[in-house]
């Protein structure tokens, strides 16, 4: 008989599933649970791009696109990029469309990836980086942020996390968990320490339109950091569209050369569909984007003042979807809070901890919910915290 | 800041002044004057709830009426149309451009009773040259709610 432990990847057997899911599954085995975990809009993909994904379909477009996407829509992502961002993207050597932001993140690594780089992976975030970063070869190295910097990267820590073997810094900015943002002015510190070295830049900006106290800054828009930085974003999120399984990568044509070959063999060509939705999208969705940010906005703040009122102190989300708040002043673990909650409260929300060790004293719970459900939420969250 | 509110209430009027005030970012007592201002000067009309009478008992039948008319001097159709609104079976009374003068929504128990109101009192009415009445067979969606598929959250389902 085979035995699979001489077979499967030691690389791959030592990584953990995701935390998220985790939670996720267990609440679906429970009845009348108000959850607060999903990682997705709630929004349904705005009809007009669901129909010229209807109508591509309709008119027989069910062929394979060209491998770096559609060229209709690499256009497209570029005048997006320099309308929404003031960087642009030459079509046809420094845009590619992926499967998702994940995938974007996914060849990101593996296109820079020598045994043994180190990648900095800032904590809490996107459960992806340190598993993928792992899987590509390289060593991840964790860089807490910590809520006293408001869950940004501390120019200090970075220059201390630093060495000869480092090959890129993930920027995962608006967060996922944290909500915490990156200025301009704080980004600057960042390019600062960057500038003049090898070191690149993965900056994750699947948020990018979710950013409520002002405009998103994208570090690519510096001065001399476009030439080192690989943007990976997508339309899951501005775009209510996380089933279509679309997103993008923009970085330098030397770069993204290479990065398209990982795309090439391995996935040939995105989703033709979707693409062709994109294109609507990008044209015209502003408006569909404009509405579900200031939706989104009203309920970032029902939900922080919310959380407030029943005396839960936390830091206030500037982007993203959700907001974390710290537990441990309750002398309770995020995961022993988040357990309880669940059991005794049938409230799930996602321990911290899913999103590294930094995140072990919070809990990660999600605006992308109706006010009603928000409320009903905040309701049993309440009567649980009474009860400490 | 009115608009907002007004859109707001327009998806929710059980919003309060409370949730409003977060929601947008400014306090209590300032939703509280604009909401006040805005109903005084007739901008909201009402808060009123949506039903869909098919999950009930209640027996009912929405039917659209499209009305000719001859003008009337002076007054033009406002005349007519006040007569035709003052029935509270009339839901909705709206002066149409196009091949007829006025939509008259009307909701009743049964289709007996609607065509007793559109030959007793409609067609009565001097100036009403001609009726057309349309019956609602079923609504699928009104003042922009689903009546057949309440939205369900299918997030994290597609197993
Ligand atoms: C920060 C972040 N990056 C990337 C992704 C991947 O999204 P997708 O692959 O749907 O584009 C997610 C999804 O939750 C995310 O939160």
């Amino acid at each position: 008989m085979i035995d699979y432990s001489k077979v499967l990847s030691q690389t791959v057997v030592n990584t953990p599933k995701s935390g998220i899911r985790k939670f996720f599954d267990l609440m679906n085995t429970m009845s009348d649970v108000v959850g607060l975990t999903v990682g997705e809009p709630d929004f349904q993909t705005p009809w007009h791009i669901r129909e010229a994904g209807i109508e591509s379909l309709e008119k027989g477009r069910t062929y394979y696109t060209a491998n770096a996407g559609l060229m209709e829509l690499r256009s497209e992502i570029n005048n997006y990029m320099s309308r929404r961002f003031g960087v642009s993207y030459e079509p046809e050597k420094e845009v590619i469309v992926t499967v998702g932001g994940s995938e974007a993140i996914d060849i990101a690594f593996r296109s820079v990836i020598e045994p043994g780089d180190e990648i900095i992976v800032p904590t809490p975030s996107f459960v992806c980086y340190a598993p993928l970063a792992k899987m590509s070869g390289a060593v991840p190295v964790i860089l807490e942020t910590k809520l006293e910097d408001n869950f940004k990267i501390n120019p200090e820590a970075l220059k201390a996390a630093i060495t000869s073997k480092t090959k890129m810094l993930v920027l995962p900015y608006p967060n996922n968990p944290t909500g915490a943002i990156m200025t301009k002015g704080e980004l600057e510190e960042i390019a600062a320490i960057l500038r003049g070295t090898n070191i690149l830049v993965l900056s994750d900006e699947i948020y990018a339109e979710l950013t409520y106290t002002g405009t998103h800054c994208s570090i690519a828009s510096l001065e001399g950091m476009k030439e080192r930085t690989i943007i990976a974003s997508g339309f899951s999120k501005a775009y209510a569209m996380t089933g279509w399984r679309l997103g993008y990568i923009c970085a330098p044509a030397p770069l993204a050369e290479q990065m398209l070959k990982i795309h090439q063999y391995g996935i040939m060509s995105s989703p033709t569909t979707s693409q062709f939705a994109a294109v609507e999208a990008l044209k015209n969705g502003d408006d569909d984007i404009k509405m579900m940010r200031d939706e989104y906005n009203r309920r970032r703040r029902y939900i922080y003042n919310g959380l407030k009122s029943i005396g839960i102190e936390s830091f206030e989300p500037e982007g993203a979807f959700y907001i974390f708040p710290r537990i441990s002043d309750f002398g309770l673990s995020g995961e022993e809070f988040c357990n309880k909650l669940l059991y005794d409260y049938k409230c799930a929300i996602v321990p911290g901890s899913a999103f590294g060790e930094a995140g072990n004293n919070f809990a990660r719970i999600s605006y992308a919910y109706s006010i009603k459900h928000i409320t009903q939420a905040l309701e049993r969250i309440e009567a649980f915290v009474k009860s400490l | 800041m009115k608009n907002k509110i007004l859109k707001l209430l327009e998806g929710d009027a059980r919003l309060t002044d409370k949730q409003l005030a977060i929601m947008l970012g400014v306090d209590e007592a300032e939703i509280r004057k604009e909401i006040d201002s805005l109903e005084k000067s007739g901008t909201i009309l009402g808060y009123k709830t949506i039903v869909d009478w098919e999950k009930t008992e209640r027996e009912s039948v929405t039917a659209m009426i499209e009305v000719k008319l001859t003008p009337q001097r002076d007054r033009g159709f406002d005349r007519v149309a006040e007569k035709i609104y003052n029935y509270p079976e009339v839901q909705a009374v709206y002066l149409m451009s196009g091949a007829y003068d006025l939509s008259v929504l009307i909701e009743g128990k049964t289709m007996k009773e609607v065509a007793y109101f559109v030959s007793q009192k409609l067609s009565t009415i001097d100036s009403v040259t001609s009726t057309a009445t349309h019956f609602v067979l079923h609504k699928y969606k009104d003042k922009g709610i689903l009546y057949d598929a309440p939205e369900a959250d299918e997030r994290g389902t597609f197993n």
